[in-house]
């Protein structure tokens, strides 16, 4: 499964090293244009849960991987 | 009406940390004042001889509590992470003034809800003020505000605030002679050292698990609908307001509340620049406290502009009194609102 979404070409968000509510934002603005699949990057426990909380609002379902020690990578994808 | 996961773990941290606050009050802090991250932090200034403001000379075991609690619980789940390297000087300067424009008001966003539980409408003026300057500062991050990526950095750059916060708490245990200490005024006013210590250490480990943060909840609330983070906000003045109702501590209205003055205009403008920069910085003063706990050294220069904002309040005059502000202090506040338009102008790129 890892192994599908890692290698089909979804447009990466990198919101690493930004503060709240920043990564949410970045997010937004994609998803707002109605993309239904993407990833983010974050590498903050409280970056992973607001961009999870918003994802999931918005009618996506989020897989998460720590991808090394505090680093993240979310697929998120349109139900 | 459902409530998330972490919706339940912010209401039960807030009805904690209210308990906390009004428990702090019955032990000896000064009236509406449980808690205030502003009014603490500026006692630590002139506990460590960094203003002479004879009134406000303690070192708040509170906040040293609220760093060590954030940076144990971190360390123990595992979410220590020494960053920094985003604006440090801007957020020192965005520090400094948020702190002027809290002593203009007289409270942190903390002691804000505090004080409205408490029955002072002055702090509802300051919370649209408050609220407005948040709606400011997210006009700007919607346009592409950032003071850019933090890094990784060594340990020891994230532990240095931890260490010297162990320091002070030595100092104020084995050789208080050092410090300065209040005689009268609100820095004579403190609960006994543990109780004040232990407080600080367990708010500082919920706020830790909850990401509680003042801010967070009207940003979010006005960026995304997203009530989530209100929910700390509104159950700590929910068990604040019920504990003072149940024991005749809640006395509505403007004129004689404690610390506290009754010139709306400035208490708006205050909290004004506390929402406004705040929302630059990406959370309250009490997050930053947090942050700084968990490695942040970004958030620690914050800490470090919040200190030296104290000082500096009551060095030049600036910080109101319960005769309301002063002249200098209404023209501080003025300043700190165009430099934060200057910072937030200045690093917003459209993309």
């Amino acid at each position: 499964m890892q192994e599908t979404l890692e290698t089909r070409n979804l447009k990466e968000i990198d919101a690493r090293g930004l503060p709240c509510p920043q990564p949410v934002i970045m997010t937004k603005r994609v998803t707002d244009t109605g993309l239904k699949e993407l990833v983010v990057l974050v590498n903050h426990r409280a970056a992973l849960e607001n961009v999870t909380r918003y994802a999931a609002h918005s009618g996506y379902a989020v897989e998460s991987i720590e991808t090394s020690p505090g680093e993240y990578r979310l697929v998120l994808t349109h139900e | 009406m459902t409530f998330s996961k972490e919706q339940k773990r912010l209401l039960v941290a807030g009805v904690i940390i209210g308990a906390i606050s009004f428990v702090l009050v019955l032990l000896g802090n000064p009236k509406n004042m449980g808690f205030c991250i502003a009014c603490f932090v500026r006692d630590i200034a002139g506990g460590v001889g960094l203003h002479r403001a004879e009134a406000v000379q303690y070192v708040r075991p509170e906040v040293i509590g609220l760093l060590l609690g954030s940076f144990v619980v971190a360390l123990w789940k595992k979410e220590f992470s020494p960053r920094g390297g985003s604006s440090p000087m801007l957020r020192f300067v965005i520090g400094f003034f948020v702190m002027i424009g809290a002593l203009v008001f007289l409270g942190c966003p903390f002691r804000m809800i505090i004080r409205l539980a408490g029955g002072d409408l002055n702090a509802l003026v300051a919370l649209f003020g408050f609220s407005a300057g948040i709606w400011v500062g997210v006009l700007f991050l919607n346009r592409g505000f950032s003071l850019g990526r933090n890094f990784n950095l060594p340990s020891l750059e994230g532990i240095a605030l931890p260490a010297i916060n162990i320091v002070l708490l030595s100092i104020m245990v084995f050789i208080p002679t050092m410090l300065f200490f209040s005689v009268s005024g609100p820095g004579s006013q403190h609960a006994p050292l543990v109780a004040s210590l232990a407080a600080g250490l367990i708010v500082g480990a919920l706020s830790q698990r909850t990401r509680l943060c003042m801010i967070g909840g009207i940003r979010d609330a006005i960026l995304f609908k997203d009530w989530t983070l209100l929910t700390g906000f509104v159950s700590i003045f929910v068990t604040i307001l019920i504990l003072n109702l149940a024991t005749g501590s809640f006395h509505p209205g403007f004129a004689d509340q404690p610390i506290a003055h009754t010139d709306g205009l400035w208490n708006f403008l205050g909290m004004s620049v506390v929402g406004f920069g705040c929302t630059l910085l990406g959370g309250c003063p009490l997050r930053q406290m947090i942050l700084a706990g968990e490695g942040n050294t970004d958030s620690a220069i914050t800490v470090v502009g919040l200190l030296m904002g104290g000082a500096f309040s009551h060095n030049f005059g600036l910080a109101s009194s319960a005769a309301g502000p002063t002249v200098r202090g209404q023209v501080a506040t003025i300043v700190a609102l165009v430099v934060l338009v200057i910072i937030a102008v200045a690093n917003t790129k459209q993309e």
